[in-house]
Formats: structure tokens, C-alpha cells, sequence
């Protein structure tokens, strides 16, 4: 049985597809700044020591590394909706990228905080400087170095998961645009080709991107 | 004026300073010396608050380090201090290192903070080496770009802990020199040395540290040449 390649019904849909990459840009850079600021909490709680603290950041970060994202997502859609919570699939998706880029960049700022010696604290308060203005010039910048590698990828992860959005109905994002269109036309291929390098596409000029800001601002 | 009055710190049931009393007047240059774990570094961190005390009173023109009262970052301004290594911002160019604490502790402006970062760098021969990074220096130049960091502060007091130990012994001269032309300044420095000569040539007295007390304090030539306690006189000849 032969397939014939029909790409113009593809052309001509192209403008809906790239609306649908906006919407995973969106989705996954949100995801990124949620995940990163639930992280900085999950990462001082472990290192609390407090018990109250370190016992469900840990809950938190074990399950969100060991568990498929898949089911993540679809535990915060189906799951909480049968108590009664009800997300929509966009809040589902977003939210549960956000567990999942919480837990892993949990433990990346983990080790982004023992990266910075204590001697560097405790030379910029002998300055006169404060906790807040040590935190700020002094460990965050040095921190984010040890940690900026890292955050690079988990991005790419994040608009990679975020096709996992069909899972729970999200039709607005790449993936399930193009899989309205595959629906209607049959198309198979030549959509998911193309939305496979509009992901590429995506994804490598964040990372380009990311380089050229690390090769600005590390220059030490 | 610095006075220390009966001070104990422990860590934990570690007695590491047991009742030291010493002062050190405006325009004085102090060394300590003393066995490796006798307190000398804990006593200098307690000075500018960077440890707490259990017991006595450390006071600095007569403002109490440990009172609850105390603004330590005000205080801090006036106390600089330099550590063994680690002292610089890798982060941050020479001549950032130097600026940031006069531009965010003292408010002052980037071009003035400039100014002042370019004398004390020039002061302390790294005018050349402004806009190079910290892990381009050598050991020495980046002990003086701390001393210079801390003096842009303008500080009333210097404190200063094995600032060449762990410095390549060619490098130590350079880092010498630039003490001894604080002390001829002026400048009131407690020293905690290794280098007994240098030591004995720039302070006015020197203060033998043993089992976290000031077990002995004289001028140079009395604590050297005619030591009065046994330890003192023991701990001399091993180092000479
Ligand atoms: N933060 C700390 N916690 C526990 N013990 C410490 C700490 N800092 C120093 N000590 C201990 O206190 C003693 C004195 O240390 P230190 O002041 O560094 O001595 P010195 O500078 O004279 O070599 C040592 O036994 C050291 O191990
Ligand atoms: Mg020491």
C-alpha cells in the first residue's frame, strides 16, 4: 500500500500550528518560572532540617522524579477532578509541568547552593553588607552559574512534556492542534513531521539562546 | 579603641577562648601569634560579630559587639578584615569586587566608589588589573585586592589572619610590604601572623595566644628575647 505525501493541506494550516507553538512556549515558560519559584522553597525546605518541612518537599520531589509525567498531569486532571477539583486541561497541563520542573530543579538548587562556600558569605557581611544584599550580589549570581546548565535542559523538558496535553483534551497547544487537524484531514505524517520540527525549532534556539545569555553573563 | 573584657566561646564543649582580655589603642599594630587551634581566628571573627560570645564584653569605641542593640552591618563598616583565602568574588572584576560594598553599604555613587576602588587598588599595585577577573590573579595580588576591597571602606580598624599562609613563598613578600605600609600609615591592625620576623619588625606589641587566653603580651623584643612563661618561650623557638 502506498502513501502519497500531500504537504500543501499542511502549508495552509501552518499559521494555525504556529499559534499552537505559541501557546507551548507559553505553557512551558510559565511552567519554568512556577516550577522554579515552588523549587527555591522545596530545595530551603530540605535543607531546613525541619522535619515539617523536609518530609513533604521530599514527598514532593521523589514523586515528581520517579513517577511518569504523564500520570502527573493526569492525576491533577482526573484525579482531584473525582474529589471535586476541577482543572481545565491547560490548568492541568501547566500545573502538573510545574510539579514536575519543581522536584527536579528542587534538587539541581540543591546543589547549586552548596556550590557557593560559605567564605563567601561571611566575607561579604564582614563588608557591612546584610543578609539580603549578600544573598543577592553574592550567592544568587554565583549560584545561578552552578545551576544555569541544568535549567537550560529542564526547559527543553518542559516543551517537550507539554505535548503530553492531549492526554487531558488541551487542543490549543502544537500537539493538539495538530492532532485536529491530523483528525479531519488524515494527514498523518506530514502534520506530525512538521510539528516535530516546529518542536525542534523550538527547543534549539531556546538552547542557542541560553548559551549565548550564559556566555554574557559567566564570563569569569 | 578596642577592648576585649573576659571573653569565653565555645562550640559546643569546646572551650575555644577562655577569658581573654586584651585592648588595642587607636594607632596600634597588635600581632598574635600562638599554636594552630589556640583561638586566634575565632577571636578575630568575634571582634567584628561574625561569631557571638558566651560570656564578657568586646567593645569598639565603645559601642558593645554583642549587644542586641548593636547594627552589625554599621558596625562592620569600620572593622575591615581579611581572611586566609577564599576572600574574593569570583563573580566580580577587580575593580567590582572593590566597588561593591562602598556602593551598596555606603550609598556612595558608581563614580565615586570608582575613585576610591582606583586609589586603594593603586595603593596596592594592582592599578593594571582593574577590569580582570579574580581567578586571573595570583594568590598574592588577589590578598591585596582583598585588603584593598576592605579599606575602600575606609575603616578605623584592620584585621588581618594568616594572610600569607596560604600564599607560594615568593608571594609572601608582596603581601608583607603592603602591611607594613598600613602600619606605616598608621593604621590601627591586629595581626594573627606566622611570620615571626615581620611580626617582630612592625608590631608594637605582640600577643602569644595558648589554650584560647592571651597567655603572654609584650613588645617584640621582651616576648622574643626574654619570654617570662615556659609556653611562650617553647612556642618561640619552634617557629625562629
Ligand atoms: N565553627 C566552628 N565550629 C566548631 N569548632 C570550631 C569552629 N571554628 C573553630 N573551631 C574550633 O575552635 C578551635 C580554634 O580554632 P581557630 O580559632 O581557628 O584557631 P586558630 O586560628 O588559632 O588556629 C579549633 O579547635 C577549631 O577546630
Ligand atoms: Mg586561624
Amino acid at each position: 500500500m502506498d502513501y502519497h505525501f500531500q504537504w500543501r493541506p499542511v502549508l495552509h494550516s501552518l499559521p494555525d500550528m504556529l499559534w499552537g507553538a505559541l501557546v507551548t512556549i507559553e505553557i512551558a515558560g510559565l511552567a519554568m518560572l512556577l516550577g522554579t519559584i515552588f523549587a527555591v522553597f522545596l530545595a530551603l525546605g530540605k535543607r531546613s532540617g525541619e522535619k515539617y518541612l523536609a518530609w513533604p518537599a521530599d514527598v514532593w520531589i521523589e514523586t515528581a522524579r520517579n513517577t511518569p509525567a504523564l500520570f502527573q498531569i493526569y492525576m491533577l486532571y482526573f484525579g482531584l477532578g473525582s474529589v471535586g477539583l476541577q482543572f481545565s486541561s491547560y490548568a492541568a497541563l501547566l500545573l502538573g509541568i510545574t510539579f514536575n520542573n519543581a522536584g527536579y530543579l528542587a534538587e539541581t538548587f540543591r546543589g547549586g547552593f552548596s556550590a557557593v562556600p560559605e567564605t563567601q558569605t561571611r566575607a561579604a557581611r564582614s563588608l557591612g553588607m546584610g543578609a539580603a544584599q549578600t544573598m543577592w550580589h553574592i550567592v544568587i549570581p554565583q549560584m545561578l552559574r552552578a545551576v544555569f546548565h541544568a535549567m537550560t535542559n529542564q526547559m527543553v523538558w518542559s516543551i517537550l512534556m507539554s505535548s503530553l496535553g492531549i492526554i487531558v483534551g488541551l487542543t490549543t497547544d502544537l500537539t493538539g492542534v495538530t492532532q485536529k487537524l491530523n483528525v479531519v484531514t488524515y494527514r498523518t505524517f506530514e502534520y506530525f513531521f512538521v510539528a516535530a520540527c516546529l518542536y525542534y525549532i523550538i527547543s534549539k534556539t531556546f538552547t542557542l539562546s541560553a548559551r549565548i545569555v550564559a556566555w554574557r553573563l559567566f564570563r569569569y | 579603641m578596642i577592648r576585649i573584657e573576659n571573653v569565653h566561646k565555645q562550640f559546643g564543649a569546646l572551650h575555644v577562648l577562655n577569658g581573654v582580655d586584651l585592648t588595642v589603642q587607636k594607632g596600634e599594630v597588635l600581632s598574635m601569634i600562638g599554636g594552630s587551634g589556640s583561638g586566634k581566628s575565632t577571636m578575630l571573627m568575634c571582634i567584628n560579630g561574625l561569631e557571638g560570645i558566651q560570656q564578657g564584653r568586646i567593645t569598639v569605641d565603645g559601642v558593645e559587639v554583642h549587644s542586641k542593640n548593636t547594627d552589625l552591618n554599621k558596625l562592620r563598616r569600620r572593622i575591615g578584615i581579611v581572611f586566609q583565602q577564599w576572600n574574593a568574588f569570583p563573580h566580580l572584576t577587580v575593580l567590582e569586587n572593590v566597588t561593591l560594598a562602598p556602593r551598596k553599604v555606603l550609598g556612595k555613587s558608581k563614580e565615586e566608589a570608582e575613585t576610591i576602588a582606583i586609589e586603594q587598588l593603586s595603593h596596592v599595585g594592582l592599578r593594571e588589573k582593574l577590569s580582570v577577573f579574580p581567578s586571573r590573579l595570583s594568590g598574592g595580588q588577589q590578598q591585596r585586592m582583598a585588603i584593598a576591597r576592605a579599606l575602600a571602606m575606609s575603616p578605623d580598624y584592620m584585621l588581618f589572619d594568616e594572610v600569607t599562609s596560604a600564599l607560594d613563598p615568593q608571594l609572601v613578600g608582596e603581601v608583607l610590604d603592603t602591611l607594613r605600609m598600613l602600619s606605616k600609615e598608621g593604621m590601627t591592625m591586629i595581626v594573627v601572623t606566622h611570620e615571626m620576623r615581620f611580626a617582630r619588625e612592625v608590631s608594637d606589641r605582640i600577643a602569644f595566644f595558648y589554650k584560647g587566653q592571651i597567655h603572654e603580651i609584650g613588645k617584640p623584643h621582651q616576648l622574643f628575647d626574654n619570654p617570662v612563661k615556659e609556653e611562650t618561650a617553647s612556642f618561640v623557638r619552634s617557629v625562629l
